[in-house]
């Protein structure tokens, strides 16, 4: 029997504004515990306006947003960012070591991380513990990549926002990404909202697929939606004509 | 000097000028400009001081303290307009900055508070730190432009706003602080200080000369760190709500996907 779909983000009449206009408009759906939704759109659609939204970078200028039953304005902004993790875009990492990118999270709230614990978690992103010492600009794309999610995962967020990690990356790499996101969200049931251009990737990763144009939501629902949406703008979008 | 004198020194005018027009530098019209500015401002000030002087009254001091604060606080904002309250922040600074300086100086006597004193030392200690301020707010603003993506990153981790500018302001402090060490390194080696080379001409003693340049060094020290430090403590706050998050549209135009 399958387990009733918990929800763990809801986007209640979500609206965003700036510079007088409009970057999200009425914007109302769901995220669901334990599953990977992927955001699909054009670039301008608000994608990474609803992934800033959720881990608190930016708020609604109307609307409500739900995560675990509670509003969001009623979280602490540090507690929330770690409840909900990012791995930003372009993966900026700081100046230093792939030790001092994942220690980042604990330095910030003046705690120590050890390096059995920097290591094991080097090991969940499939990373070789050799590179834990290694200056950050002498890694690959698919390794600083790498480095960011683990760093991210340092916070053991229970929710996971991913902005086009692979969008850089060549196909081996974003293989390897995409096992690595799986077999996360299959190893600590971490909800993950990622956003991707490809649309292969939001079927094959994903559970439940956003699909945004213009700052709207135009439909949601099973990844499977991509092949069967009646909704001609989707179709247009699918077939590379929007 | 006599007022003949003054104006032979008017030579020193007319040779940039035969130069500009010979080669067409085109800069006549601008070298005119900041000659006669220069000569009404100066005599302009002049006159205030020697009324100020000749009244002995405490309260021209501290009108043209003001005045100098008010002037150096409108120049230095233009760089910081994008901070919200500048204004405010930089004037409270160089109020903070005069009272501390002259308060060790008048506290311990080392000057008597007269405006003679007052007046000349006030305006070298907050001129320097109106370019400080300027030297600052450009630091900082571009230290924060180029760094956006990592102040979110710290923001997205957790961390306070404290946290994600700590960088940003160190640097753009000790930038702003540097030259005015550096430049005490080799003071005396390269060129003699105005102020003292003004005393020297004027018949001072040139150890006494040598002892208020020290003074006006020191003062510099205080007035260099202090400036940018306060002037960045104030900033950084407003470049962020009470959600914690990063306020970037009155820096830069990001993308909004």
């Amino acid at each position: 029997m399958t387990q009733p779909l918990e929800v763990t983000i809801h986007f209640e009449h979500v609206h965003y504004e700036k510079n007088s206009s409009f970057i999200l408009k009425d914007v109302t759906g769901d995220f669901y515990k334990g599953k990977i939704t992927t955001i699909v759109g054009p670039s301008g659609a608000g994608k990474t306006t609803v992934l800033k939204m959720c881990n608190g970078l930016i708020s609604p200028t109307s609307g409500d947003i739900i995560i675990d039953g509670k509003n969001i304005n009623e979280f602490s902004p540090t507690s929330l960012r770690q409840y909900v993790g990012i791995a930003l875009q372009n993966a900026p990492l700081i100046r230093g070591t792939v030790y001092d990118n994942l220690a980042l999270p604990m330095t910030l709230q003046n705690k120590l991380l050890s390096e059995k614990k920097a290591i094991s978690t080097l090991e969940d992103v499939s990373l070789d513990m050799n590179i834990l010492y290694r200056d950050v600009h002498n890694l690959s794309g698919g390794q600083k990549q790498k480095v960011s999610i683990a760093r991210t995962l340092m916070n053991q967020p229970k929710i996971l926002l991913l902005d086009e990690i692979t969008s850089a990356l060549d196909p081996t790499s974003t293989n390897e990404i995409e096992q690595l996101i799986l077999s996360i969200n299959r190893k600590y049931n971490v909800t993950i909202i990622w956003i991707t251009h490809n649309l292969g990737q939001a079927k094959r990763v994903g559970d439940y697929t956003w699909v945004m144009m213009g700052g709207e939501l135009v439909e949601s629902g099973e990844s499977s939606l991509l092949d069967h949406s009646t909704n001609k703008r989707i179709q247009q979008f699918v077939e590379g004509k929007a | 000097m006599t007022y003949t004198s003054l104006a032979l020194t008017l030579a020193f005018v007319l040779i940039p000028l035969i130069l500009s027009k010979t080669l067409k530098l085109g800069l006549e019209k601008d070298t005119i400009i900041a000659t006669v500015r220069s000569v009404i401002q100066l005599f302009f000030v002049g006159y205030v001081l020697k009324f100020v002087f000749d009244s002995e009254s405490f309260f021209y001091i501290i009108l043209m303290v003001l005045l100098m604060i008010t002037v150096a606080t409108l120049n230095a904002r233009k760089k910081g307009k994008n901070i919200k309250g500048i204004t405010w922040k930089i004037a409270f600074t160089l109020i903070v900055i005069e009272i501390v300086t002259q308060g060790i100086l008048i506290g311990f006597q080392i000057i008597p508070p007269t405006a003679q004193y007052i007046i000349p030392i006030s305006g070298m200690l907050l001129g320097n730190s109106m370019v400080l301020s300027i030297l600052f707010l450009n630091r900082f603003t571009a230290e924060i432009e180029a760094n956006v993506e990592i102040i979110e990153l710290i923001l997205s981790l957790g961390g306070t706003p404290k946290q994600a500018i700590h960088n940003q302001l160190i640097n753009a402090i000790k930038t702003s602080v540097i030259p005015t060490i550096e430049s005490q390194k080799t003071i005396g080696l390269v060129q003699l200080p105005g102020m003292m080379s003004g005393q020297i001409i004027g018949g001072a003693d040139p150890v006494q000369a040598v002892q208020f340049q020290l003074l006006i060094l020191f003062g510099l020290l205080t007035t260099a760190t202090l400036s940018s430090i306060l002037i960045g403590f104030l900033s950084y706050p407003t470049l962020f709500n009470e959600r914690m998050q990063f306020i970037t549209h009155n820096l830069s135009q990001k993308n909004n996907d």
